[in-house]
């Protein structure tokens, strides 16, 4: 039952993105940023299901498992200030440059601000590079999902198959247009299962005060900040959500919105959507501690979906793990499209055939590198046995020290390809340290003191960028002035 | 009404918003209330708080090339 549901599920993802295949102009425009057409709810849906991931739902729950609501705090509440403050900051003015210049990609807006070949594709390694444990997360998650609310009966390597097959058919048929339907349709979906998800196991254990009491009672230190989260920690957290100002695919996002109006109404309700997904999580997080004493290390990934396997029926159960395949899959199809879209345009087409492809070849090209790259991330899937929270805070410290790059870009005239150069490299290096001195020990801080790493390479890559730039030639006037207009920066002063 | 006055008041307003997300006097403390750990209420309210910023933000500090935008976004 639970798995028919299931399939039925992923039926109706695939009828929504073909459906919006109706709407396709054929062109590689429409493809990658669906004619810059999409309006403020959807673009609302598609920011908010393509960043919430199968780390919000069964990361931030496993999280919460061993260190308690300190979670939400780390994480969410800062996200609901910082992702849409960079939105306010920077998304809105890439996308005014965007539809100015006909950007489909970020390193082609970088590319043509700093007038550089050799920084566009240092960039393009560099966030492909960063992507791969992010999409990894979204095809774990789809395979710890499967195979525990089949009871163990249906192994993880076909949840995961599932979910890259899913999405491959309807990224590759709908593009951009197709995901930002099927994202909305998803993120509705995972919202609304969410909550029922959350008020059905609570109900189930007794009601929500005898639910907190059990874990009073056995895990008190799960209710408080505890001895896990040091206020330095706590403090350099709060750089992660900056990761949003440099993700491929939230860039692309951007870029969709048919109006500077469409901005408005998401800035607005993006952090009550937050607190939305991210409350229920933590706190069945917390709640699966009772009923599930002592998993240890990733083996909490999947404390959510035990929680709904224990308490809800079955019914219910199939329905609320289709939620968690909907906010898994709502942002696996971005990312994977971003990725094709970076590929097909920075490199085949601006290195092999800028001007000799048509844009039937164009959209070709996007979709073979998209099957490529869900194929590599799910043999990988295979070999993998990582915390999904913890993959994650590594994907995204290394897109928040890149953050100074889009600043960059964006406010200071003065800055220089070789300063952003500078910054990327730092980034690229310091985050390879301290991943293998961090990878193998939970809860890695610098040297114990609580500090995140991503502190530290923020502020080199920041220093690079400022200090680089200073010391060589200043960019030529007339590539600068295409980026800057006269209103702006009177406002800026 | 958005003058340079109100838009640099908002930004002041949204870094000291940031300072109070480090909170170091609730976060240890398990008691509840409303039912809820009161660390937990306190960055709940904080996200309301973030979205009420951002309606503002997005009222008296919308920048001037976006205003620009629209107005040419509003012509027939």
């Amino acid at each position: 039952m639970t798995l028919a549901i299931i399939v039925v599920y992923l039926g109706l993802v695939l009828l929504v993105g073909s459906l919006s295949y109706r709407l396709f102009r054929g062109t590689g425009e429409d493809y990658f940023v669906a004619s810059r057409t999409i309006g403020p709810f959807l673009l609302l849906m598609s920011l908010f299901g393509t960043n919430m991931t199968a780390f919000a739902i069964l990361g931030a729950s496993g999280e919460a498992y061993h260190e308690g609501i300190g979670v939400f705090g780390l994480m969410a509440s800062i996200s609901a200030l910082v992702i849409p403050s960079v939105f306010f900051f920077v998304g809105t003015r890439v996308w005014a440059l965007g539809k100015r210049h006909g950007f489909l990609t970020q390193v082609q807006y970088f590319r043509a601000r700093w007038d550089s070949g050799a920084l566009g594709l240092v960039l393009f390694v560099v966030l492909i590079a960063l992507l791969i444990p992010y999409l990894l997360i979204g095809v774990m998650a789809g395979g710890i999902t499967l195979n525990q609310i089949t009871g163990g009966q249906v192994p993880n390597w076909v949840g995961g198959l599932m979910v890259c097959a899913v999405v491959m058919t309807y990224v590759c048929y709908g593009g951009l247009r197709g995901t930002a339907w099927a994202n909305t349709f998803q993120t509705l979906v995972f919202m609304i299962l969410g909550g029922l998800a959350f008020f059905v196991i609570v109900d189930a254990m007794g009601g929500f005060s005898k639910a907190l009491a059990k874990v009073a009672a056995q895990h008190p230190e799960l209710l408080g900040r505890g001895e896990n989260i040091k206020p330095l920690k706590l403090l350099t957290y709060t750089c992660i959500p900056l990761s949003v100002g440099m993700f491929p695919h939230m860039f692309m996002h951007w870029l969709t919105a048919r109006g500077a109006r469409a901005f408005r109404y998401p800035l607005m309700v993006y952090p009550l959507c937050i607190a939305a997904v991210w409350v229920p999580s933590v706190l069945l997080g917390v709640l699966g501690s009772v009923d599930f004493p002592g998993l240890k290390g990733p083996a909490a990934n999947s404390i959510l979906v035990k929680m709904i396997n224990l308490h809800a029926p079955e019914l219910l159960a199939g329905l609320l793990a289709a939620g968690v395949f909907a906010a898994v899959m709502s942002s696996l199809d971005s990312q994977v499209l971003s990725i094709g879209t970076m590929f097909t345009q920075d490199i085949v087409r601006y290195y092999g055939f800028q001007n000799q492809m048509s844009e039937k070849m164009q959209i070709f090209y996007g979709r073979l590198f998209v099957a490529g790259v869900l194929l590599l991330t799910y043999v990988i899937s295979l070999f993998s046995a990582r915390s999904i929270f913890k993959l994650g805070v590594w994907s995204f410290t290394g897109f928040a020290a890149l953050f100074p790059v889009v600043v960059a870009a964006l406010f200071w005239r003065r800055s220089t390809k070789q300063g952003a150069l500078a910054a990327i490299l730092s980034v690229a290096l310091l985050w390879t340290y301290f991943f293998f001195q961090g990878w193998q020990t939970p809860g890695y801080t610098v040297g114990g003191t609580g500090l995140m790493p991503v502190a530290v390479i923020l502020a080199v890559a920041t220093l690079a960028m400022v200090v680089v730039s200073l010391l060589t030639r200043p960019p030529d006037a007339a590539v600068v002035g295409k980026f800057f207009d006269g209103a702006e920066a009177a406002e800026d002063n | 009404m958005q003058s340079t006055f109100v838009r640099r008041l908002l930004y002041v307003a949204l870094f000291v918003l940031y300072l109070l997300h480090n909170d170091l006097w609730f976060w240890d403390d398990p008691q509840l209330l409303f039912g809820l750990p009161i660390g937990l209420l306190y960055h709940i309210g904080f996200c309301l708080a973030a979205a009420l910023m951002m309606a503002l933000l997005v009222n008296y500090a919308w920048p001037r090339h976006l205003r620009d935008e629209e107005e040419r976004e509003s012509l027939p």
